[in-house]
């Protein structure tokens, strides 16, 4: 993903990595579905609005639980491909990664209109294992940790 | 057509690799063999000798359906052994960082010098549960996940790595592998029923028993096949249907999570509600797409980061060898100790040196310069190979060490052995006879079971920071009597060139440099004031 970006004249992905990163963790408060702890982090705080942020994660997540919402649809699918001996998921996308397609464009739209303006990036936690997202803060360089 | 580096190449994992990527299995498979062979070579001689007969003696729709059941069976082994088993990927360096940043204790006053725990309580759906972290992937497992040794991977809803189908059994394929083992009693029971058929009826045509299994060995021996393996599959099954039914996984039912316990109740807390549902979820929920992007192209940020991942590997392995503990390092924080991989990469301690202002952390930054040095001449002594770990036997050091050790200015080697023992547990430690430290900031503190090096002169308040260190040893210790050793130490200086072979030995005996981790500075540096500096190696 390579964006341009108004604030960041140089978006060099190896300029990114030495960025400060936020990351947002899984929450597992209703069982092991793929959903996103939607509470503030403090290192945002003066760099994005409170509703902005809530927003992308309640999105997120209501896209991931549509991705694993079992439906008779899905059913359907999963019983068709494993009478074609699974042959059927070569030329078939599934249910799952049609939202995984749409949650990356929610992604990239996000970035565009939100994120980038305000000098962060935020990055598809497909990427990331969806064990997280990661929300780069573009101008600001690594501190020190201790 | 130039070759392409897809992600599975560094996949860190211990998984073999087929077709480009395409295929992922474990990384020793011979079993699977074995199970391939005695599916395919029994429903051979089912197919080749039994078929032709019942199918004209009773009806052709034997042929049909042994065929039809054959294929399912295969289908879900071969989509089992062959697909993710739903692997976590491994946390990128800064996601490491960042999670091991919030591990590190909020309260650096506190008097325990044990590192953090590195478990997590949560609830789910009001049920406590712990989530503990790996020190491999560096992340916090997620619920359910476990780590496979075998394959090196976390394996989300792990249920077992099974060696007959060469795989991890997790969330991605539980559903292919409840298929198969269903698919498989049932084809072993019609084998096994069609075999019994074949000879019964080759008795009713006038012939003696024995007669008929000569015509018909091969019903004989895949019946037979089949009577011995039925049972164990017909268990499986249906132990996998009650885990199933009650959405468990063998490893779950393994540990009895699960089970109740006296004043306890023992409650699932990912069971659906009812075992209609636990079926349903368990076997057709929509299923996540791999997350390893096996064939994913590299990106040259991709492979940097995979290096600097290999590289705080190499790290966290030394460091348990020597420290004894597997946590800790972080990475970026220390100097580049192995010689790899960190060329391509900013240190971002290193940036960040010139604003760190804290005395403890210029002294750190100190002994970093002075261990770089060190490995500037280990490297130049050395270039390719790596210290090797070093014996236990040569890691205690002796008395005769001290008269050789020679300090160039103003530092006091601390002694804390108990006189009456013999050197060291009588191990030989002449290796380091002839030993010299050249740093003037720190002094070398040689215990039975640690080495300290102290950032400042601290004779004012020994007795306490031994107290301090202490804790651990085995052997009772008598307190450090660096008073008396430092005029003979001064004594013996005869300011001999700093030698990067005794650097080495230095190296491979006390493993020193793998003691520069941030944690035990941290830990360590509680004592009091004039502790600050203070690197301690635990439990050599």
């Amino acid at each position: 993903m390579n964006h341009s970006s108004p604030l960041n004249e140089n978006p060099d992905p190896n300029q990114a990595s030495q960025c400060v990163k936020v990351f947002v963790q899984r929450d597992y408060s209703d069982g092991t579905m793929i959903k996103f702890q939607n509470r503030f982090p403090a290192e945002l705080e003066d760099k994005i609005e409170r509703q902005a942020f809530e927003y992308t994660i309640n999105q997120m997540n209501a896209y991931f639980m549509e991705a694993e919402e079992a439906s008779c649809g899905t059913y359907c699918e999963g019983c068709i491909a494993c009478l074609t001996a699974y042959l059927m998921y070569m030329c078939v996308q599934t249910h799952f990664e049609k939202c995984l397609r749409k949650i990356a464009k929610f992604v990239v739209e996000q970035n565009e209109r939100v994120y980038q303006p305000r000098g962060l990036l935020l990055t598809n936690p497909v990427d990331r294992g969806l064990r997280v997202i990661e929300i780069t803060i573009l101008d600001q360089a690594v501190v020190p940790r201790t | 057509m130039p070759h392409v580096t897809r992600k599975w190449e560094l996949f860190p994992g211990k998984n073999k690799f087929c077709c480009d990527g395409r295929i992922m299995t474990a990384p020793h498979t011979g079993v699977f063999y074995v199970t391939l062979g005695l599916i395919v070579g029994t429903s051979g001689l089912f197919f080749t000798f039994d078929c032709p007969f019942l199918a004209t003696r009773i009806t052709p729709a034997i042929p049909v359906v042994g065929a039809i059941m054959f294929l399912f069976v295969m289908s879900t082994l071969l989509r089992t052994s062959f697909s993710d088993p739903g692997v976590i990927p491994r946390a990128t360096p800064d996601e490491a960082a960042y999670i091991e940043k919030q591990i590190v204790p909020s309260n650096p006053n506190s008097p325990t010098q044990r590192p953090p725990p590195r478990t997590q309580e949560i609830r789910v759906r009001g049920h406590p549960v712990k989530l503990k972290y790996c020190f491999t992937c560096k992340i916090f497992r997620p619920p359910r996940a476990s780590h496979c040794s075998l394959c090196d991977n976390c394996v989300e809803r792990f249920d077992h790595h099974c060696p007959w189908v060469g795989n991890c059994v997790g969330k991605r394929n539980y559903r292919h592998f409840y298929l198969f083992i269903v698919s498989l009693a049932f084809l072993c029971v019609f084998i096994f029923a069609c075999a019994v058929t074949h000879i019964i009826l080759l008795t009713r045509d006038d012939r003696q028993f024995l007669e008929a299994v000569k015509e018909s060995p091969a019903s004989v021996i895949a019946g037979v096949i089949c009577f011995f393996s039925v049972w164990t599959i017909l268990g499986l099954s249906g132990f996998h249907t009650y885990l199933t039914a009650s959405n468990q996984t063998t490893n779950e039912d393994i540990k009895g999570l699960f089970t109740s316990r006296p004043g306890m109740e023992g409650l699932n807390p990912y069971s659906e509600g009812n075992v209609c549902s636990n079926c349903f979820f368990v076997l057709c929920a929509p299923l996540t797409p791999s997350l390893i992007d096996r064939r994913g192209i590299v990106t040259p940020e991709y492979a940097a980061e995979r290096a600097a991942e290999r590289a705080r590997e190499q790290e966290s392995r030394d460091t348990v060898i020597a420290n004894n503990k597997s946590y800790g390092t972080v990475i970026s924080q220390q100097p580049s100790m192995n010689g790899t991989a960190f060329t391509n990469e900013v240190n971002p301690a290193q940036v960040s040196n010139a604003s760190q202002q804290s005395p403890m952390q210029q002294f750190q930054q100190q002994q970093q310069q002075q261990f770089q040095l060190q490995q500037n001449f280990q490297q130049e002594q050395v270039p390719t190979t790596p210290p090797p770990p070093p014996p236990p036997q040569q890691l205690a050091i002796s008395h005769s060490l001290g008269n050789h050790l020679q300090h160039a200015s103003g530092g006091n080697l601390h002694f804390s052995h108990a006189p009456g023992l013999p050197a060291v547990n009588g191990m030989e430690l002449s290796l380091l006879d002839h030993q010299e430290l050249n740093d003037s900031s720190s002094n070398l503190m040689v215990g039975n079971e640690r080495i300290t090096i102290l950032g400042r002169s601290m004779e004012g308040s020994e007795p306490a920071v031994m107290d301090d260190l202490d804790i651990d040893l085995d052997v009772p210790v008598v307190g450090g009597f660096g008073g008396n050793l430092a005029p003979t130490l001064n004594a013996g200086d005869s300011s001999v060139p700093l030698s990067a072979s005794r650097l080495q030995l230095l190296q491979d005996t006390t493993m020193i440099e793998s003691a520069l981790d941030l944690d035990s500075l941290e830990d360590s540096s509680v004592g009091g004031g004039s502790t600050a500096g203070l690197i301690k190696m635990n439990g050599l």
